[in-house]
Parts: structure tokens; C-alpha cells; sequence
């Protein structure tokens, strides 16, 4: 008997069955489908993440001063950074870095003390150029942005965050109005749009000013003359590695240094950042796709549960089959087939299903759901191989059966 | 080269020497080897401690083209006999022939494909898959066979005519009356060219017009030269037979030409 000849029999018992077949895949759709739609749900959220950090300023490399031997701990207040306002020139040099598309350096001055009249909010001052909107991928709500002017003649001008400027001026724009830091008074110029907050920082909670500002008005000490941290921007995806060789080599021969162990500077990239939120994403995945599997185990035990009755219910059919010249192979190999078309139809109508719930549920629900081809493939193998491995026993069963024993059942 | 007339499967050989053989039949002559040679054939049933001797020493020979009627008292061994005549069960003790291959030890395997070249059934509750077209029923002995689809169709609708039924191919059997779902199963067992045709009780289910049309399908299909053994317990039934073996407490109690009329 041909392959072709077995599917045709396994498709003729499916077919004969239409109602039983069709509950037996539905525990296979189930299960199958909620694998594609985790699998979617967890390929959309770290896309989702991917995205936010692009929008944030994705190709960045952010340089720190301090070795990485020693954990890039940055120099905290009395203990001057390596790292200068002439290295972050340096590093905007078209021809000596030309795959960085820009370069922002951070000076900044936690808790300090915001007032409006009477109204007072405590956030993070940031001394940077005009170059960070670019860098950092943040727009404007309203007003501009610090400019080169201000920079050179280290205007009391501020741009706020969203947040910050609603804390301070409420429903009021801020936009014209003026702060009071450190007892200088300084014209808001700008409002941040919101940046949607991560984890660890409240990018919508800060002030930012120009660095000469604030090396000179707000930070003291041995600090005015360095800086804290430097964002470098990779002119495109493809060529922040490219922008990583440019950027350390331009460093350690400003800073002269011989080899990369005795580095002063740490450079990290977001990529990093992005790996331990995918890593946090992945782990919910698991989970969801433990319960998947579960469904589709209990798919699987649905599918063995139908061939033993089918195996009961044909054994007549089966000696028949056997007195005509079917051998225990034969039988076994048509029981099997039945079983996998079983799954594959489960199969492929959970990924029907999945795909479909994929379209519609992000209508209802905020997570994107992201379908992809190779997972869609891998559903229906293991399906398929559901319908197999859960077809073994019962086959096994229905190849055993003496002819006659089986011609004589009712 | 002139070879020895040597009877082909199931074609009577015109003027081959008619040797009168003790029990051999009045017609069709006992000409080349049997087609069924059975050598103290035993049948031991064992269920738990409780042994069930079903066949005793069955020692007996049918030649191609003989129509053999199996009589006997229910519960007398006549199914088990036809069973490991057909290969369908294994005899306990004893040797059997079937068309020259000793079958005895045989595996699963080797008894399947004899079963499906040398064996034609017809069974009392006709065995059609329900699910299938007459055609494809006929086609199913032919598919474990190995015989390409065209093939299948080609031979299984000329068999379904010569039972009558060339009108009725895609019929499923429950579209069928009972005598004509037991002509799905003449043509299905007579597909595959077999050296015997074996039938367990094959009128039981059927009224008299049915069980008549039925008879006189199986003259003919005998008529063609085709050994047949037919197991009943109606004498009506077993008088078409040329030779009639009667069956007691599963052993031969008599072997020879069929009586009365004929
Ligand atoms: N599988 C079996 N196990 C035990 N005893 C059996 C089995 N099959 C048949 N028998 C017994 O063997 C005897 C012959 O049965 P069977 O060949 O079916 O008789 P018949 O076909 O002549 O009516 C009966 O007594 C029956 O009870
Ligand atoms: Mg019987």
C-alpha cells in the first residue's frame, strides 16, 4: 500500500467522522494557537521595547568615565571625570569619527531645587548642547530648544521636561515664563514632548540647560570643568560598531593612553540595555508558553484518547483490512497518518486562529502581537508531531490485533 | 516445447486424463497439485487453564476448480476451519499447503500477502466498509497489493459488472440491499484472482430471493473454473456443491460427491 493510498484511507476515516475529528483538532487549535499568540505577544513586546529605544536614541554609545575594570562608576562630586568638553569635541569631528552622527556631552546636578513663586519641584539638572535633542531622539511640545548662542554665552535659559513644567505651571504653558534655580532666576525656552518613562530613569522629569550654565552656575567645584557622561550617536544602525572603533580610539589617544587595560572611560551601548529588557520580556514568554505546551499536551492526550476509541470502534474494520492483505506495518501506518492529519488540521487552524486573534486582539488589548513565519512553521511540525507521538500507542495497538480476533469483535 | 498439461489456477484442463479419485467430485477434474492440502490439522482454544479442542486431525485436499460445501451442526469448527484456511488463524498442530507454500510457520507479515494473492473472502456479515464506495471496497484488497489506482479502478469495475452491479459503483454500501452489499463482496473477493475463494455462511444474512441470486452467482463464478469453498449448515446451500465435507464435533465425519440430484 502507497503513502498516497494511506493518507487517502486516514483522510476518508477523518472525513467519516466529521464531528469528532473537528473536537479532537480543536484541542490541538487551542493549544497552537495560544503558542502563536504568546509567542506574539512576547516577539511584539520586545519590538515594542526595540522601538522605544530607537525612538530614544537607539545607536547610542554612552561613554563614562572611569575603567570598566572598576564598573564605569562615574566620578562622583569631588573627584574630577576623566572625561573633558575638548573629548566630546573631538568625538564630533566629521573626519576623524565620521560614522557618529552626533555627540552630546552630560553635566548634571541631582536634586536641585526648582521654584516658581511659591510652587517648588526637586528633579535633575542637565548641562548639554544643542546637539542632545538629536542624540537623546526627543522633540519639542512646545517653544526651542537650547541653542549654540546660549551655549556660548552660558545663558539662564531652561528647557523642562513635560512633567517638570506641569509641576511647576500646571495647565499654564511654561513656555516664556521663568524658574528659579539656585537663586538665579532662568526664562523657560522650551517644553520636552513626552518621552514615556522606562524602569530607571523619569526622562519626562528633568531640566535641561546649556553646559557652560551649568558647569558654571550649578555644578561646583573640581566638576565645572569636566564631564559627567557623553552620548555619542552612531549616524545609523549599521554603523554603531564602526562609531564604537572611532570613539575608543579617539579617546585613548586623547587620553594617551598605550592599551585597553589601563583605560579611564567605559563605553556601553544600548544594545546592553535592550538585552536585559528582552531578557525580563523572555522570561514572561516562558511562562506563557509553559501553558501553552500544556495546552497543547492536553491536545495531544484529547488526540490519543480519540485514536483508542477509533482503534475500539474499527476493529472490524481493521481485521477486514488485515484478512484483505494489510499487514501490521499497513495498519499502524494508516493509524499514525490519521492521527497527524488530526494535529495537522489542529494545526493549521489554531494558526489560522492565532493569526487571526493576533489581528484583532490589539485592538482591545495596548501589547502589540508580532506573528513570525518561523514560529508559524514550528506550530504546525509540532502539530504535526503531536499528532504523531500520541498516535504511536494507539496504532501500535490496532497493528496487533490477531485478523480473526478482530473480524470476530462486534 | 511441449510442456505437460499442467492445470492452471482455476482453468479445468479439457482433456486431462478424468483419474477417479476415492472422493474426488463427478465433475472438474483433480488435475494438478491441490490447491488446499491440510495434514492432521489441530485447533486447540486455550483460555486461562480451560483447553478447547475446536478441529481434531483434519487431513483432507482440494484440487483447483472444485466447489467444496462445508456442512455441519453449529458450534462444529466449520469457522475455524475456514479461518486457517484462510490464514486468518494459525492451526495448533499439523501442516498446510496452501497452493503449493506451507503456510504453517509463516509470519504476520508472509501470511497477509498470502492472504491477499491466493485468498478471496466472503463473509456472513458482507464486511463492507461503510464509509467507501462499492468500487472503492472492491479496489481495497488491490491496494494492499500494490496494484497501481487505474488498474485498481479498471479491474474493480469489471469485477462489480460481473456480479451485476456495474449500475451501483458509487454506492456506498448502506445504499445497498443486503444481497447486493454480499455481490460487492463476491467481487471483491474475486479481484484479486485468488486460488480459492473461502465463504463463511455468506446466504445467512439474506432472504431466499437474495440467497438464490447469490447461489447462482457462486455456479458461476465455479462455471469460470475458480475453486470455491462454501461453509453452511443449510442442505439447500450445500447441494450446489460438487463435494460436500461434513464437519462433527471438529473432525471430518464424511467426504464425497454431493448427494441427491446430482
Ligand atoms: N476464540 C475462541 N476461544 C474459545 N473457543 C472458541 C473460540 N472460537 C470458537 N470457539 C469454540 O470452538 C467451537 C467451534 O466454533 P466455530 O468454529 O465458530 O463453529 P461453527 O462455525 O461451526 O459454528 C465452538 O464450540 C466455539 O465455542
Ligand atoms: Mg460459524
Amino acid at each position: 500500500m502507497t503513502w498516497s493510498d494511506i493518507l487517502a484511507n486516514s483522510w476518508d476515516a477523518i472525513r467519516s467522522h466529521k464531528m469528532r475529528s473537528a473536537l479532537t483538532s480543536l484541542g490541538i487549535l487551542i493549544g497552537i494557537a495560544a503558542v502563536v499568540l504568546t509567542v506574539g505577544l512576547g516577539q511584539g513586546a520586545q519590538q515594542k521595547v526595540a522601538n522605544q529605544l530607537n525612538a530614544l536614541g537607539g545607536n547610542l554609545l554612552i561613554v563614562s568615565p572611569g575603567s570598566s575594570t572598576t564598573g564605569g562608576v562615574r566620578g562622583g562630586f569631588g573627584s574630577a571625570s576623566t572625561l573633558t568638553m575638548s573629548d566630546a569635541t573631538a568625538l564630533s569631528s566629521s573626519v576623524a569619527a565620521p560614522d557618529v552622527g552626533g555627540v552630546a556631552p552630560i553635566l548634571q546636578s541631582t536634586n536641585e531645587q526648582l521654584d516658581n513663586g511659591a510652587t517648588n519641584w526637586t528633579t535633575t539638572v542637565v548641562g548639554t548642547t544643542s546637539s542632545w535633542l538629536s542624540v537623546r531622539g526627543r522633540t519639542l511640545e512646545s517653544g526651542r530648544f537650547i541653542s549654540n548662542a546660549d551655549e556660548s554665552s552660558a545663558a539662564a535659559v531652561t528647557v523642562l521636561a513635560s512633567t517638570t513644567a506641569s509641576q511647576l505651571f500646571g495647565p499654564v504653558s511654561a513656555v516664556g515664563q521663568s524658574v528659579t534655580i539656585n537663586g538665579t532666576p532662568y526664562e523657560v525656552v522650551g517644553v520636552l514632548a513626552s518621552a514615556g518613562s522606562d524602569s530607571t530613569t523619569n526622562l519626562d522629569d528633568q531640566a535641561i540647560v546649556p553646559f557652560n550654565t551649568a558647569s558654571q552656575r550649578i555644578v561646583g567645584g573640581s566638576n565645572r570643568t569636566s564631564v559627567q557622561t557623553i552620548y555619542v550617536k552612531a549616524a545609523s544602525p549599521s554603523q554603531l560598531s564602526a562609531a564604537y572603533q572611532e570613539t575608543n580610539t579617539i579617546l585613548q589617544n586623547r587620553h594617551a593612553l598605550s592599551s585597553s587595560s589601563t583605560t579611564d572611560f567605559t563605553i556601553t551601548t544600548q544594545q546592553s540595555v535592550l538585552t536585559t529588557t528582552s531578557s525580563v520580556d523572555s522570561t514572561l514568554t516562558t511562562l506563557l508558553l509553559g501553558v501553552a505546551a500544556l495546552a497543547l499536551l492536553v491536545g495531544g492526550i484529547g488526540v490519543m484518547n480519540i485514536m483508542l476509541v477509533s482503534v475500539k470502534e474499527r476493529t472490524r474494520e481493521i481485521g477486514l483490512r488485515k484478512a484483505l492483505g494489510g499487514t501490521p506495518a499497513t495498519i499502524r501506518r494508516q493509524f499514525l497518518s490519521e492521527a497527524s492529519m488530526l494535529g495537522l488540521t489542529g494545526g493549521l487552524l489554531g494558526v489560522a486562529s492565532g493569526v487571526g486573534g493576533a489581528l484583532i486582539l490589539p485592538h482591545f488589548i495596548s501589547n502589540p502581537i508580532t506573528i513570525s513565519v518561523p514560529w508559524v512553521l514550528i506550530s504546525i511540525a509540532v502539530a504535526i508531531v503531536i499528532g504523531v507521538g500520541f498516535g504511536v500507542y494507539p496504532a501500535a495497538r490496532a497493528a496487533r490485533l490477531s485478523p480473526i480476533d478482530a473480524l470476530r469483535s462486534e | 516445447m511441449a510442456a505437460p498439461p499442467v492445470a492452471a489456477r482455476g482453468v479445468p484442463v479439457a482433456d486431462a486424463p478424468t483419474l477417479e479419485r476415492g472422493t474426488a467430485p463427478d465433475t472438474g477434474p483433480a488435475a494438478g497439485p491441490p490447491v488446499i492440502e491440510l495434514d492432521g490439522i489441530g485447533k486447540i482454544y486455550r483460555s486461562g487453564t480451560i483447553e478447547f479442542e475446536a478441529i481434531r486431525n483434519v487431513s483432507l485436499a482440494i484440487h483447483p476448480g472444485e466447489y467444496v460445501a462445508v456442512m455441519g451442526p453449529s458450534g462444529s469448527g466449520k469457522s475455524t476451519l475456514m479461518n486457517i484456511l484462510g490464514c486468518l488463524d494459525v492451526a495448533t498442530s499439523g501442516r498446510y499447503l496452501l497452493a503449493g507454500e506451507d503456510v504453517s510457520d509463516m509470519d504476520e507479515d508472509e501470511l497477509a500477502d498470502v492472504r491477499n494473492r491466493h485468498l478471496g473472502f466472503v463473509f456472513q456479515q458482507f464486511n463492507l466498509l461503510p464509509s467507501l464506495s462499492a468500487l472503492r471496497n472492491v479496489e481495497l484488497p488491490m491496494s494492499y497489493g500494490g496494484v497501481p489506482r487505474e488498474e485498481r479502478r479498471r479491474r474493480a469495475t469489471l469485477s462489480l459488472e460481473r456480479v451485476g452491479l456495474g449500475d451501483r459503483l458509487e454506492n456506498r454500501p448502506n445504499q445497498l440491499s443486503g444481497g447486493q452489499q454480499q455481490r460487492v463482496a463476491v467481487a471483491r473477493a474475486l479481484v484479486g484472482d485468488p486460488a480459492l475463494v473461502l465463504a463463511d455462511e455468506p446466504t445467512g444474512n439474506l432472504d431466499s430471493t437474495a440467497t438464490n441470486d447469490l447461489l447462482h452467482l457462486f455456479d458461476e463464478v465455479h462455471a469460470q473454473g475458480r475453486t470455491v469453498v462454501l461453509i453452511t449448515h443449510e442442505a439447500e446451500v450445500a447441494e450446489r456443491a460438487q463435494r460436500v465435507i461434513q464437519i462433527r464435533d471438529g473432525a471430518v465425519a464424511s467426504d464425497g460427491p454431493t448427494g441427491g440430484a446430482r
